[in-house]
């Protein structure tokens, strides 16, 4: 596999020189990102970028499958805390005060384009990938909380104690920051979000694919009926739009 | 003005051993929390998922804040030039780099990651205000140490007025970043607003000033050296302008925020609603300004040092419920993700959230004011940073009752 060339010749290199290797053992959260920035058969750029589209006239009011689904892939189990569980997609209900109309719809991480929480992030631990997907590197993540201080969104759970039993896929650590993924393991295998394809059993609310691909399935659904972006005032540009809202 | 005689204090008595038993003992429940919140992970404290940063944060940013603040003295001796002041610079500057010191460990120890500090000093994103604040705050103890020796060192002494001037420029970015910490926030409501970083500058001004006044007069009671009523009359007009200079920006602040529509709900949150935090708003402006001010400018007053030590007390007492209010009532109000709707969820969204401190918070930020105490314990005992005396004729000759 290239991920594990790219592994060896790394550690070839850090076995050369004693001088070279400092550098590399100064930077190492700068090295693990350049790898896990890349998929394995094909670099991440930004000619695509990765998006979903949510139809609120779809999502049921009693549905949660898109979160029980995302809890189980990432292996999001909680304590039964509330208050300090991680949850990286919730159903948000929302009344109209002035006509009493209600609705409800999944909110995960937006996936902006200028995201305030890298923006904060003193490290660089909050990063956007070439393609639009929104990350924290673990490696490189102190703890400060200034990036949840920072999304509009309530997009991030602060990893409050221990975990047992995580996900290869989904490597998640006390003390450190996180938040949907948009399933970036499966993206890069050519797979859809674990909410998306969970919500495409039954009632087909969530789409996701390609927003700079004007074939692409999302791309035609968004020019045809339009997309609501959450806080559009705020012009960070989501890679999340909602229809019904 | 006469040669001004320094020298460090014995140190010896039972009362010295007895402070630094007191201070070192604050310090280890300080350890002891910061081990047992990162040993088992946030959960044990009162933060959440909603509240992100509490009570540790209040008295971090309180200590910062002050730490430029008790930089006043000094800074008003190297740069505006005013002689009285000079004696009392050394105290100034020690005291600065102390305060910065203890809120800096509090921060830290509070970190979710602390064992990764070095990533944090050697990694920047410098599009991150909290970056810059990482070069700021030590950058801050470099120069205003370097600003120490030259007032210490009369081989050094001819830079000193530079060495002040940089601090002096310096002082006012570090106040200014850390303002801008919440001013930059553009998503909540209680934030985003550019008079953050002037409002936590004049904070500054009156923390630090407080600070360093009960600092003096423990000193020189401790030693019973003596302090003249003039230096102490001027610094108590100076932190009367300074307390009246924050309820200024308060005012501004909130009359600004209560002509917008839009931010109604967190105003009315904060000044009529919002129950804990309304209470502690309101308490800080009567407890951290009205009184204080009644005490400073009384004419009964005007000589009694009691009431300055007890304003000084309270203008700390009003900082920390302000940063209280600022800091964590600005989480408490919620995010408007859908303006005019009223917004539910698994996830606390569109509540008001709750936080109750937990004691190892609460030792932990006392801890940062026990390092700083215990600095300044430290440092007076080693070097000569205090004058031998302060009385008028030494200090200011010229001085009309």
């Amino acid at each position: 596999m290239k991920t594990e060339n790219i592994t060896d010749t790394s550690k070839r290199k850090f076995l050369g020189g004693a001088a070279l290797t400092a550098g590399i053992v100064i930077a190492p959260g700068v090295l693990l990102q350049t790898v896990q920035a890349k998929p394995d058969d094909q670099p991440v750029t930004n000619k695509v970028r990765w998006g979903m589209l949510i139809d609120t006239n779809k999502c049921a009011d009693d549905c949660t499958d898109c979160v029980t689904a995302c809890n189980t892939e990432n292996g999001l189990t909680g304590f039964e805390r509330p208050e300090t569980d991680s949850q990286w997609i919730r159903k948000v209900t929302l009344k109209d005060k002035q006509t009493g109309h209600v609705k409800t719809l999944p909110v995960m991480c937006q996936h902006c384009e200028t995201a305030p929480c890298a923006d904060v992030c003193p490290t660089g631990a909050s990063f956007k990938r070439e393609d639009g997907i929104v990350l924290v590197d673990k490696h490189i993540c102190i703890g400060c909380r200034y990036c949840m201080m920072a999304c509009p969104y309530k997009a991030r759970s602060f990893v409050h104690e221990d975990l047992t039993d995580q996900k290869d896929h989904a490597p998640r650590g006390k003390g450190t920051v996180e938040s949907c993924t948009m399933c970036v393991h499966k993206v890069d295998k050519g797979e859809s979000p674990a909410c998306v394809t969970a919500c495409n059993k039954e009632h087909k609310a969530m789409y996701f694919g390609d927003l700079n691909d004007a074939n692409s399935d999302i791309s035609k659904r968004l020019k045809q009926y339009g997309g609501k972006q959450i806080r559009a005032d705020l012009g960070l540009n989501p890679g999340v739009r909602y229809q019904g809202v | 003005m006469k040669l001004i005689r320094f020298a460090s204090i014995d140190g010896n008595s039972n009362g010295y051993w007895a402070l630094m038993a007191l201070f070192a003992a604050f310090i280890m429940a300080a350890l002891g929390s910061s081990y047992f919140m990162e040993h088992n992970g946030h959960w044990v404290t009162g933060m959440n998922n909603q509240i992100v940063w509490g009570l540790p944060h209040v008295f971090a940013v309180f200590l910062i804040v002050a730490a430029s603040g008790a930089l006043n003295v000094a800074s008003i001796a190297s740069v505006f030039n005013k002689k009285a002041y000079k004696p009392l610079a050394r105290l100034s500057a020690l005291l600065a780099i102390a305060l910065l010191m203890g809120g800096l460990v509090v921060l830290v120890l509070d970190l979710g990651r602390p064992d990764r500090l070095i990533i944090a000093a050697t990694i920047y994103n410098f599009k991150s205000i909290f970056a810059w604040n990482m070069i700021l705050y030590s950058g801050f103890i470099g120069i205003v140490g370097v600003y120490l020796w030259t007032m210490m060192d009369q081989t050094v002494a001819k830079y000193n007025r530079v060495a002040g001037i940089s601090a002096f420029i310096w002082r006012l970015m570090l106040t200014t970043g850390t303002g801008s910490i919440f001013g930059f926030l553009v998503a909540r409501q209680g934030y985003d607003a550019a008079i953050m970083a002037p409002m936590f500058v004049i904070m500054s001004f009156a923390f630090g000033l407080a600070f360093f006044l009960l600092v003096l007069f423990a000193a020189y009671n401790g030693t019973k050296r003596e302090l003249g009523d003039a230096i102490v009359l001027r610094l108590r007009k100076l932190l009367g302008v300074f307390v009246a200079a924050i309820l200024y920006f308060v005012a501004v602040f909130h009359l600004t925020n209560l002509y917008a529509t839009e931010h109604h709900g967190v105003e009315a949150f904060i000044l009529r609603d919002g129950g804990i935090f309304t209470q502690l708003f309101w308490a800080q402006v009567v407890i951290g300004g009205l009184i204080p001010l009644a005490l400073i400018f009384a004419p009964q007053l005007k000589n009694c040092r009691k009431s300055l030590a007890l304003a000084s007390v309270l203008v700390i007492l009003g900082g920390l419920l302000q940063m209280y209010v600022i800091i964590i009532g600005g989480q408490a109000y919620p995010l408007q993700l859908f303006p005019g709707m009223e917004v539910s969820s698994s996830f606390f969204d569109g509540v008001v959230n709750s936080y109750t401190p937990s004691l190892a918070e609460l030792m932990l930020g006392l801890g940062g004011v026990a390092i700083t105490l215990i600095v300044v314990t430290l440092a007076v005992k080693a070097l000569d940073l205090l004058p031998v005396s302060m009385a008028d004729a030494v200090a200011d000759p010229h001085h009309k009752d």
